[in-house]
């Protein structure tokens, strides 16, 4: 008896469901589309027109110079002049301005004198990408208006940073490429887990366990479909990023959808593990749930690993997603080829080894 | 040649509690033996270590001669079991689940196509193939079942309350299916809550509380010393006003049982009472034999009087 004994049964019974089930598919390509909107538009992460008052002491030309700067740049969005520190205060405080520019009253004096002047950016710390924008804007600027100051011939450092790979700094091109692979993970994860446990709670699987169908049969066949599916889900993602944010892919997409299949085996059998502990489908789609916020968080999607304390950047480890991103990102940002990124692709693998192995002893100790 | 299904001191334990205890049976081929019992009797837990669903913790049974424990994938493709929800898939047909089955069991396409034939012919299901499992009704939906669970031609049957909760009509048809297949030489063991299905069964065995307390045929059940204590006899008391009449019998002093069977009260008394039972309710009494409910009622009653005992 083979030991995939009902695998071909199996998957194809499991299309039939996916056809007379059209939601699962629509869910599968339609949930990508939300949340690219989401994240794609509205979560724009490029900070942009912070409002900002003034607090010019004494206006001047000098200062009224200094404004004119801040004005130009995309970054800051000049909303009110005020002319107290309290009012400066109450402006933050209230949210209608999350920076505040304060040019003291000696400002000209002391540029002109070249005594060294001062000029004072405030803050509001509560968010913090915008703080850091901020804050960088600011440096930069008066790095500039140095320049400008110092008359005595061109400056002897200049900095001119430039941002490779993601030159324009878009948030789409950053976003989009994470967002396929956390995604697909959890869409994979819970279709999988899901198709098990309705027939354990159907009782079918007890059926199944008194025919000759191997437990590798059953996993291969409810695997299969799902992990064509995620496939699917891939392709689509990618095309949507493609032509509707105008992201281009740097690298070769055969790379990117070759390492696409550990991961999505990965995803299937971690999906099988959950159906193996699972007595209903809420508590799959808990579970299935729960692997999600490591895969979001944890993954390098949102926050950068490098920036994590180090329990987490472990966690960060074990989570398929993570390899993936460096994949997807790798590929559509950075071009990088096989070379570069076989080392995600041999984890990944394990990974998948890994998930599968484990899973199939739980489905032999159930199944026999 | 050695019985279909064989059990000797069949024990299964679930932690500290026994679910099976100490079951004995034997049934030989082309029998339909009906297993009766209480809800948590142990019928389902019982029929699941044969097919090697529950592990057995002592004792030895074996099917077709095999041992359940050690030849199970040997006998997988032996037997059919319809479980007491039996799984159907609602959202495939009647035919795809018919096909499924058949492909889970490695039919080839030569011998499915006789198969189906074969069961669809048996079933009578032509009409309803093409329509999806979850839209039959009850009693189309245990054909279909049934269907599913002999596809690979199975020698031996486990049905767990095939006909639960479906109308008299197809609960009928369904035990015609049985016994056509029975002829054929297909061994049965199933599980009812319904005398009169029990009563068409060859052998009868009664759980009660995981223990096997009677087994034969309908026959010898009905005239099982248990059953019929000495120096009691069984009479038949039919009046017009049945609820206040038992109580009136129950109250006394030489009833040992009575229980209302349809239009009528069936009593257990000492012998010789039936003219102060006459009296009492103003009815002649008719002597009956026990029917196989009395029978367990009776064998209930006194296992409980002897624990009370204890
Ligand atoms: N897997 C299990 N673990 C623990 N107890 C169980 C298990 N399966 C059945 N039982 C218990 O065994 C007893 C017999 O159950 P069952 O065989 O289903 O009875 P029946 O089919 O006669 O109604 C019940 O009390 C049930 O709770
Ligand atoms: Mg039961």
């Amino acid at each position: 008896m083979s030991l995939f004994a009902g695998a071909w049964p199996m998957l194809r019974k499991e299309f039939v469901h996916l056809r007379r089930d059209p939601g699962t598919v629509i869910f599968a390509l339609l949930i990508p589309v939300i949340q690219l909107i989401i994240f794609g538009f509205a979560l724009n992460m490029n900070v942009r027109q912070i409002p900002t008052v003034v607090y010019d002491q004494a206006p001047s030309q000098r200062s009224r110079e200094l404004i004119a700067r801040f004005r130009s740049t995309d970054t800051f969005a000049l909303v009110a002049q005020v002319t107290s520190d309290a009012a400066l205060e109450h402006e933050i405080r209230r949210g209608h301005a999350q920076a505040a520019l304060k040019i003291p009253y000696d400002y000209a004096d002391r540029v002109l004198a070249g005594r060294g002047a001062t000029v004072q950016l405030l803050v509001d710390g509560s968010d913090s990408t915008v703080s850091s924008a901020a804050l960088n804007v600011f440096n930069a600027l008066i790095l500039l208006e140095n320049q400008r100051l110092a008359r005595a011939g061109p400056p002897i450092v200049e900095a001119r940073p430039a941002v490779l790979f993601n030159p324009a700094t878009r948030s789409p091109n950053f976003f989009v490429p994470g967002l396929v692979a956390a995604l697909v993970q959890i869409m994979v994860i819970i279709l999988v887990a899901l198709s098990v446990v309705r027939e354990r709670e159907r009782g079918t699987l007890e059926q199944l366990t008194v025919t000759p169908v191997q437990p590798l049969g059953v996993m291969l066949g409810k695997m299969i479909p799902y992990v064509t599916l995620g496939f699917l889900e891939i392709c689509w993602v990618l095309l949507i990023m493609r032509v509707v944010f105008a992201v281009p892919i740097h690298g070769s997409l055969a790379t990117l959808l070759l390492l696409a299949v550990p991961f999505l085996v990965a995803s299937a059998g971690i999906g099988l593990l959950i159906s193996t502990r699972a007595h209903s489908q809420a508590e799959a789609f808990q579970m299935a749930f729960g692997t999600m916020l490591p895969s979001i968080f944890l993954s390098g999607y949102i926050f950068p690993i490098n920036n994590m304390p180090p329990q987490f950047q472990l966690v960060s480890k074990i989570i398929p997603t993570t390899y993936f991103i460096e994949v997807t990102r790798g590929v559509i940002l950075r071009g990088a080829g096989l070379a570069d990124l076989w080392p995600n692709g041999a984890v990944l693998t394990a990974m998948a080894l890994a998930a599968v192995g484990l899973a199939a002893r739980q489905f032999h100790r159930r199944l026999s | 040649m050695p019985p279909v299904i064989e059990t000797r001191e069949i024990s299964i334990r679930f932690g500290a509690f026994t679910a099976v205890d100490r079951v004995s049976l034997t049934v030989d081929r082309g029998e339909v033996f009906g297993l009766l019992g209480p809800n948590g009797s142990g019928k389902t837990t019982l029929i699941k270590s044969l097919c090697g669903l529950v592990k057995i913790s002592g004792g030895e049974g074996r099917l077709l001669g095999l041992d359940v424990r050690d030849e199970a994938p040997a006998i997988r493709r032996r037997i059919g079991y319809m479980s007491q929800r039996f799984g159907l898939y609602e959202d495939l047909t009647a035919r795809e689940n018919l096909e499924f089955y058949s492909g889970v069991y490695g039919l080839t396409a030569d011998r499915y196509a006789r198969r189906l034939a074969s069961v669809v012919e048996l079933t009578a299901i032509t009409p309803y193939l093409d329509r999806r499992a979850g839209q039959l009704s009850g009693g189309w939906k245990q054909r279909l079942a049934l269907g599913c669970a002999i596809v690979h031609e199975p020698e031996v049957v486990f049905l767990d309350e095939p006909t639960a909760g479906i109308d008299p009509v197809a609960r009928r048809a369904l035990w015609d299916l049985v016994f056509q297949l029975s002829g054929q030489g297909v061994t049965f063991l199933v599980t009812t809550h319904y005398m009169d299905e029990a009563e068409r069964c060859g052998r009868v065995g009664y759980l009660y509380n995981s223990t096997m307390v009677a087994m034969g045929t309908v026959e010898e059940l009905k005239r099982l010393p248990a059953a019929n204590p000495p120096g009691t006899a069984r009479y038949e008391i039919t009046c017009p006003n049945i609820t206040e009449t038992l109580a009136t019998v129950r109250a006394l002093p030489f009833v040992r049982e009575a229980t209302i069977f349809g239009q009528s009260i069936h009593a257990l008394v000492d012998a010789a009472a039936a003219p102060a039972l006459a009296t009492a309710t103003g009815v002649a009494p008719r002597p009956i034999e026990p029917s196989l409910e009395d029978v367990f009622v009776t064998l209930t009653n006194r296992i409980l009087a002897d624990r009370s005992a204890l």
